[in-house]
């Protein structure tokens, strides 16, 4: 890396993944730095949805280290509640929860976790809310959203915790084209903001134009990974090769 | 025609108060219903708990066991032989014992393993993803039941639950097995001095029939406010 940026944030020592036969991550170390933005591309099967779900432990390591702020958080005895406070995470399939209303579903966490009180937390998820433009949807349910404005409101949900990290596992696949840009658009907002960042993705106009790093994943391994006009433009992997000439 | 059958509900309901029988017995009855359903939510809800942790988690593995045990013999056997068990067996040498009380025990253990599997049902059909938003804000694994969850799960089991306690209430009807005087029972003691068979049991399915129709209204409502967030 040319650019420095701050301290470790996540780093990942061997980190390994069983699924019965399949070894779905197959030792994989690296850090995330403060303020980067990682873009993690692969064919599907590269194991890089399992790596950005272990780095919050949403999946169970089968082998390996993950540190999070220091802390070693694949140790049972820590509590990986409260450090998951800290690492927002964005799923394919938005999981808003059906049952309450976009206001409710931003400020539960807040109020329930942080001990916020409850107009302290709805001040703070109308001002999110305002962020994104959709003010207007604050009690209304998700069943009543697009795809696209539903995803958004999954963003806002995470940033009303006041994470330190955001993870995304493909924020755009589940949304029809013409929504996948007011997305896009948002998450590129939080990346100028200097948001820390890991993004598992498809859009490679996106790891383009924002990714500070981009990381090649195949077979559960990193295989290669640069700066986006290294990444794309001189690509040294021949299965990144492969790869980048299919879907560009 | 019209003579004859005013002189019959005379003799069945009027004559010597006998319509008490059927008063009392529909007091038992809901008595007998009402505490049956509280233990079986409560029993169902918490076995349904311990069922789906371990299949989400692999944890509370030997009260899992026991929680099938449970299920296995209640639902593979009849109620009527369960009442028996409890008043004969159980609390065989217990003569004092009131009935009530025993009925309320079985019919609630009965129900519990049946709202059990209602409940499991309703938290399996709940999306995963659900859950794994709950863990990634920073629930634990209670709160994100009980916050998330639970309240989908509710919703999605209302109609099934909501047959259940119908069929509770109706399933009461054989407590007469254990000489309770329910409603049914109440019926049947007015047909043996009557020797009228008609009026008074025709009243008592009339009486379970009113009390099912205006329960299943009331849970439509229910179920209409809590479907406000579908649309």
């Amino acid at each position: 890396m040319t650019i420095n940026y701050g301290d470790t944030l996540i780093k990942v020592q061997d980190l390994h993944k069983v699924f019965g036969k399949l070894h779905a991550l197959n030792g994989i170390s690296e850090e995330i730095h403060k303020g980067e933005v990682v873009v993690i591309v692969g064919p599907s099967g590269s194991g890089k949805s399992t790596f950005l779900r272990s780095l919050n432990l949403l999946e169970e390591p089968s082998g390996g280290k993950v540190y999070f702020e220091g802390e070693d958080i694949t140790d049972k005895k820590v509590d990986i509640n409260k450090h998951r406070q800290k690492m927002g995470m964005v799923f394919q399939h938005f999981n808003l929860f059906p049952h309450k209303t976009i206001l409710q579903n931003i400020t539960l966490a807040p109020v329930k976790l942080l001990k916020k009180s409850k107009d302290e937390a709805e001040k703070q998820g109308m001002e999110l809310l305002s962020l994104v433009g959709l003010e207007e949807k604050a009690n209304a349910y998700p069943s009543q959203l697009s795809g696209g404005q539903k995803q958004r409101i999954a963003i806002v949900r995470s940033l009303a915790m006041d994470p330190d990290v955001m993870l995304f596992d493909e924020p755009t696949s589940a949304l029809d084209p013409e929504m996948v840009g007011e997305v896009l658009e948002l998450m590129k907002k939080l990346a100028r903001d200097g948001m820390t960042m890991v993004v598992v993705t498809h859009e490679m106009g996106f790891a383009r134009e924002v990714a500070t790093r981009v990381i090649f994943m195949d077979e559960g391994q990193i295989k290669e990974q640069a700066g986006p006009e290294e990444f794309f433009g001189n690509p040294k992997d021949e299965r990144l090769k492969e790869f980048l000439s299919k879907i560009l | 025609m019209f003579q004859g059958l005013q002189e019959k509900f005379i003799n069945n309901f009027i004559t010597k108060d006998r319509w008490q029988y059927i008063a009392d017995g529909l007091i038992t009855t809901l008595q007998v219903t009402f505490f049956a359903v509280i233990i079986g939510i409560v029993l169902g809800f918490l076995v349904a708990i311990v069922r789906s942790t371990y299949d989400k988690t692999g944890k509370l593995k030997l009260l899992n066991i026991l929680c099938k045990l449970y299920l296995t013999v209640i639902r593979g056997t009849p109620v009527v032989v369960q009442l028996l068990i409890i008043y004969f067996v159980i609390f065989g040498s217990a003569r004092d014992i009131s009935k009530i009380v025993v009925a309320v025990m079985a019919f609630g253990f009965n129900s519990g393993a049946y709202v059990a599997e209602i409940f499991r049902s309703g938290i399996m059909s709940v999306d995963n993803g659900q859950f794994e938003a709950g863990r990634s804000l920073g629930f634990n694994y209670v709160q994100t039941m009980c916050y998330i969850i639970m309240p989908q799960a509710f919703k999605n089991v209302l109609p099934a639950l909501c047959n259940e306690f119908i069929v509770l209430l109706k399933e009461t009807s054989v407590s007469g097995y254990i000489a309770l005087q329910d409603l049914t029972k109440g019926g049947d003691i007015i047909r043996s001095r009557t020797y009228d068979a008609l009026m008074p049991l025709l009243a008592v399915a009339i009486i379970y029939l009113t009390m099912v129709i205006i329960f299943t209204k009331l849970v439509n409502i229910l179920e209409r406010r809590l479907r406000s967030s579908d649309h």
